[in-house]
């Protein structure tokens, strides 16, 4: 079943087109991979989801999740679903968290907000998904900067924030690009098993060609505001239709030829 | 031609109320002109303190840091030596490297300066480096981090160097420009028969460039060899592990193999082998006494 579905997305800012009809169906339990180039739009498919476009940009289409159009939508409602039922990880942990405040603050604002719980209960819940990232040791965890932890750390603390209101789908922006590969790896891992336990419906968007093929289930590629070419992992990556797919894929260095 | 050796280096970092942190616990390398060094490694490893140290940033508390005949001294207060200028860094971050209150230009010719040289506009070098001339009478706030990595870049090669030092500069751009600014320093500095020392976490846009790879491991270099032999045959087990994390493109849905373990607090490093807690493969040999020799650091692949 399609949790949320993007159909003829078309997004332009300053009268420039960025993207010219994006259809995406993210379905519940899966990892649904967006490939591309700089520019390609990727980033932007997004942030339309959030409703965190630059000023000025002006959309049509339709974004569905479940009956409700996101793109229509009132600012005040879009508020109650943004960081609700669908919340994001950005690609650098070390500017998405805010260096003066303390983990346990970040991760419970906006439990509080979204859901009215107390102080207490909040905490209870932050202690809960700190272990369900695997951060060691969460009751020490809780109560320091975000500058005491090492980058793969922050980014479970960045994933840990977005699964805090039990969103139904996370949008996933180059989750893993500033980490280590040794660290990716276990992000990674720590992704799709949230992916599975939780029946999250993921949008992945990342131009590793490598990390698409580890986790996700569907890719999509774009090139120039448009998605090329869409498919489940296995056919896209080993057989591609698209002359761009070929392309992305036969610049790769190494051995797959 | 060897240009820059790094021969046994130590580099501390002192901090009031904290332990001595051996950030380079004995590290050689050596460099030659014309070519590309890879230095790899988990963050916290001390990659960016072996590169500070070799610009004079950070000094050296044993060894020695040789570039084309003169020892590298500390920078101080006093003007740099003439032959060390010779050395140019590219730092991390080109929102913090560059002088935001400045026009790129005159930051540019500030290096044009350094090496003497009255010929060369700030903005034939914009264009070595793929920018419109232009630019020059700008700010920095007015480039992306790409445009603003490839300045810094500019600014680098205003001084003519012979040696130069990327410290990650690709790890703050956007991941579709890393490639690009990676081979562009590669490109430029081979061009000009430089040298190239290469920093960064990202192992696929070191293979990329590279024509030898060094890795390093909490303080240590533990494997050095050429690229392709070490992409093909990675001895090192902790070389291994790092090149088993990479996720493979063939479309199977694998999850990489993931390392055990944390790196180990370098303030307080584990005794024989500094890999050994994380290693597969240890042996007792290797909780004990500590492989001191290259071109792999395992007790594996001793030298007979």
């Amino acid at each position: 079943m399609s949790l949320l579905a993007i159909s003829d997305l078309k997004v332009s800012i300053g009268g420039k087109e960025i993207l010219r009809g994006v259809d995406l169906d993210l379905r519940a339990g899966r990892v649904h991979g967006l490939a591309g180039e700089s520019g390609s739009g990727k980033t932007m498919t997004g942030l339309a989801v959030l409703g965190l476009l630059p000023h000025g940009a002006r959309t049509s289409g339709r974004i569905a999740l479940g009956e409700r159009d996101l793109l229509a939508m009132p600012a005040k409602e879009l508020n109650t679903v943004r960081g609700g039922e669908v919340a994001m990880v950005f690609q650098d942990p070390a500017t998405s968290l805010h260096p003066m405040l303390s983990v346990g603050r970040q991760l419970t604002e906006h439990m509080r907000h979204h859901l009215g719980l107390d102080k207490k209960q909040a905490r209870a819940r932050a202690l809960e998904l700190l272990g369900q990232v695997r951060i060691p040791g969460p009751e020490g965890a809780i109560d320091r900067y975000p500058h005491q932890f090492s980058g793969g750390m922050r980014q479970r603390i960045a994933i840990a924030i977005a699964l805090a209101c039990s969103p139904k789908v996370l949008i996933a922006d180059e989750p893993t690009t500033a980490l280590d590969v040794t660290v990716q790896a276990g992000v990674l891992r720590l992704l799709r098993g949230l992916c599975d336990d939780l029946g999250l419906a993921v949008l992945l968007v990342t131009h590793d060609l490598g990390v698409m093929s580890a986790v996700a289930d569907e890719v999509s590629v774009m090139k120039e505001g448009l998605v090329v070419e869409t498919g489940p992992r296995g056919q896209v990556l080993r057989d591609p239709t698209h002359p761009y797919t070929r392309a992305l894929l036969e610049s790769l260095p190494g051995e797959t030829s | 031609m060897t240009l820059l050796t790094v021969d046994d280096l130590v580099v501390e970092h002192r901090t009031p109320g904290r332990p001595l942190v051996r950030a380079v616990a004995g590290a050689s390398l050596t460099v030659a002109a014309g070519e590309v060094v890879g230095l790899v490694g988990e963050s916290g490893c001390g990659k960016s303190t072996l590169a500070r140290a070799v610009c004079g940033l950070n000094p050296a508390a044993s060894g020695t840091i040789t570039f084309d005949g003169h020892p590298v001294t500390p920078l101080g207060l006093r003007r740099r030596d003439r032959a060390l200028a010779g050395i140019q860094m590219v730092f991390q971050d080109p929102y913090a490297s560059l002088n935001p209150r400045r026009r790129v230009g005159a930051q540019i010719a500030d290096g044009l300066r350094t090496a003497g040289d009255t010929v060369t506009a700030p903005a034939d070098l914009l264009e070595r480096v793929g920018l419109p001339r232009d630019f020059a009478g700008r700010h920095p706030h007015e480039f992306s981090g790409g445009q603003r990595q490839r300045i810094a870049i500019a600014r680098a090669l205003a001084a003519r160097p012979t040696m130069l030092i990327g410290d990650e500069p690709i790890s703050a751009l956007d991941a579709s420009a890393q490639a690009q600014v990676a081979r562009l320093m590669r490109d430029l500095a081979v061009e000009s028969g430089a040298g190239l020392l290469f920093i960064s976490h990202d192992l696929s846009v070191v293979r990329l460039i590279a024509d030898r790879i060094a890795v390093m491991y909490l303080g240590k270099i533990v494997e050095v060899g050429r690229t392709a032999e070490v992409w093909a045959d990675p001895r090192h087990p902790y070389t291994k592990a790092l090149l088993g994390a990479i996720p493979a493109p063939d479309g199977a849905g694998v999850l990489p193999a993931e390392l055990s373990g944390d790196v180990p607090d370098p303030a307080d490093p584990p005794p024989g082998c500094r890999f050994h807690p994380r290693c597969p493969v240890a042996m007792d040999v290797c909780r004990e006494r500590e492989p001191a020799f290259g071109p792999v650091a395992c007790w594996l692949h001793e030298p007979a």
